[in-house]
């Protein structure tokens, strides 16, 4: 037996404040964007399952904070990003993107507004570098102040249908008037955190940012007091097959510098009204205009009426030509079938087209053209 | 982990059985299991398919990665697990017993099988 991807940790990898604690748990962990990560405690479906229907318990500490302060903050995200952030309102929290001058996304980010001049920036593992650059060019002439946070933060997220009433066992914090997408300082357990009601897995549930010296603490008080709620410790991934279901794109998957945000069909995130020029506006102008009247490809959901899952990179073909290409795929733990991301031909986009299928290894397998997400939680 | 005694394993981490018959049985071993995570699909040999010591006969697909399954021996198979075909996931909750592969008619065995206690110095386990 040989695996194609072999789960592997590389001795050179950052490890997160909490890698003991992932050790004891018997982790198998693996090498993600360059930090040693839990892949999964145990079974991944179980894990995926658990935050379905009770709650699972996170480390994303590899995620980047990047946090930007003065009286021209909101000026320089707005230029510097494609979203409205000068609009967003102290407490809330807003999805957006970088793209370069061309269009390209460098990357998609949460910005969350802390004060009327201070905003934290979390960006992929993997681009946190890129992001903090870009950022801190952009931000010649604007008085504002680009810090890297990257060490100061660990990460804990709790998803989940139970999450909110294990959180609330251990804050004072209004929990109730915290909205999706917002986000307040608070207390957890004694640490103080920024609790942020964000997530990645298609379910409630929260982020919890801390200093890493408290982060095993809180990892440790979320347990006790999520036992009887069914919490358990959750890997990158199950947090794939979450955010595969719920129709969440992850970048170097379904983003990348090739594509605008509308050849994602994210277009919505740019906001061409705000006030002042911002990077890559002329670009994504034209970008508009294309999608609108003739877009390429477009990115769909796949569902198998097989058993073969479809791999990233794999071709989706119809009546033998290749229409498409499989972005993400994995066994579907809610649905009980593999299904996949793929950008397809225009042609063949609508949900319900026949005739589509994807190359597995050579054998071309029936797939079911549908509309994302795949699967939304019931309010 | 262990791996069982009467057992003989490969590098690439299929176990074999003691031939009855002439027939042996082929599986995967729990370490490998473990390796790879939920096993959700598995393409096994058919019966009367010939097999190579060292080639690829089949393939397990789990969450993450697809990996193609070796055969230990030479051989014929007589017969595949239809239970695993039917519930991957026995790959990991029984790889030494209820989930086992396929049945072969060995021809020829190479001479680097590995015993239990050398398989287990060999993976680490």
């Amino acid at each position: 037996m040989s695996s194609t991807e072999p789960p592997h940790a590389s001795p050179q990898s950052r490890r997160t404040a909490l890698d003991a604690l992932h050790r004891s748990l018997g982790a198998t962990m693996t090498d993600f964007a360059g930090w040693d990560m839990p892949l999964r405690y145990g079974s991944e479906r179980d894990e995926h399952l658990a935050v379905r229907t009770r709650a699972g318990l996170f480390d994303l500490s590899h995620m980047g904070e990047i946090t930007v302060t003065g009286p021209g903050a909101a000026a320089l995200l707005n230029y510097a990003l494609v979203g409205n952030i000068a609009s967003v309102g102290v407490g809330r929290a807003r999805y957006t993107m970088i793209c370069r001058a061309d269009g390209g996304i460098l990357d998609d980010l949460i910005v969350y507004r802390l004060g009327e001049t201070e905003y934290m920036v979390v960006a992929n593992a993997s681009n946190a570098q890129v992001v903090l650059d870009a950022i801190t060019e952009r931000a010649a002439g604007f008085d504002a102040e680009v810090r890297d946070d990257r060490d100061n933060y660990a990460l804990i997220a709790v998803q989940g249908p139970e999450s909110p009433g294990i959180l609330k066992s251990l804050t004072d914090s209004d929990l109730d008037g915290l909205k999706y997408y917002a986000g307040l300082p608070g207390t957890v357990a004694g640490v103080p955190a920024l609790i942020a009601r964000t997530g990645y897995t298609g379910e409630d549930g929260f982020e919890l940012f801390v200093a890493p010296g408290d982060a095993e603490k809180l990892w440790q008080a979320l347990t006790d007091a999520g036992a009887d709620a069914g919490l358990v410790p959750c890997g990158l991934s199950c947090r794939d097959t979450l955010r595969l279901e719920a129709g969440m794109p992850l970048y170097g998957h379904e983003l990348t510098t090739d594509l605008t945000p509308f050849d994602a069909g994210l277009g919505r995130v740019v906001k061409f009204e705000k006030e002042g020029d911002f990077v890559g506006r002329e670009a994504l102008l034209a970008a508009a205009e294309r999608a609108g009247q003739n877009p390429p490809r477009v990115l769909v959901g796949l569902v198998a009426e097989g058993r073969r899952v479809p791999r990233a990179g794999y071709p989706v073909v119809a009546a033998g030509e290749v229409i498409g290409e499989v972005t993400s795929g994995a066994p579907s733990p809610t649905l009980g079938k593999p299904i996949a991301m793929a950008y397809v031909d225009a042609a063949h986009a609508a949900p319900g087209s026949a005739g589509v299928g994807v190359d597995i290894r050579g054998s071309h397998e029936p797939y079911e053209v549908v509309a994302l997400p795949f699967y939304k939680r019931q309010k | 982990m262990s791996n069982p005694q009467q057992l003989r394993y490969s590098k690439e981490h299929e176990w074999l059985s003691a031939a009855e018959d002439g027939v042996a049985t082929v599986g995967i071993t729990e370490f490998a299991a473990n390796a790879l995570g939920d096993v959700v699909y598995a393409q096994l040999p058919e019966a009367g398919t010939t097999v190579t010591a060292g080639e690829t006969c089949g393939e397990l697909e789990s969450t993450k990665s697809v990996s193609d399954l070796y055969s230990p021996v030479s051989g014929e198979v007589t017969e595949f697990n239809q239970d695993v075909v039917d519930d991957p996931s026995l790959v990991n909750s029984e790889p030494f017993t209820g989930g086992w592969l396929f049945k072969v008619r060995v021809t020829e065995e190479p001479a680097d099988l590995l015993s239990a206690a050398e398989y287990a110095e060999f993976s680490g386990n």
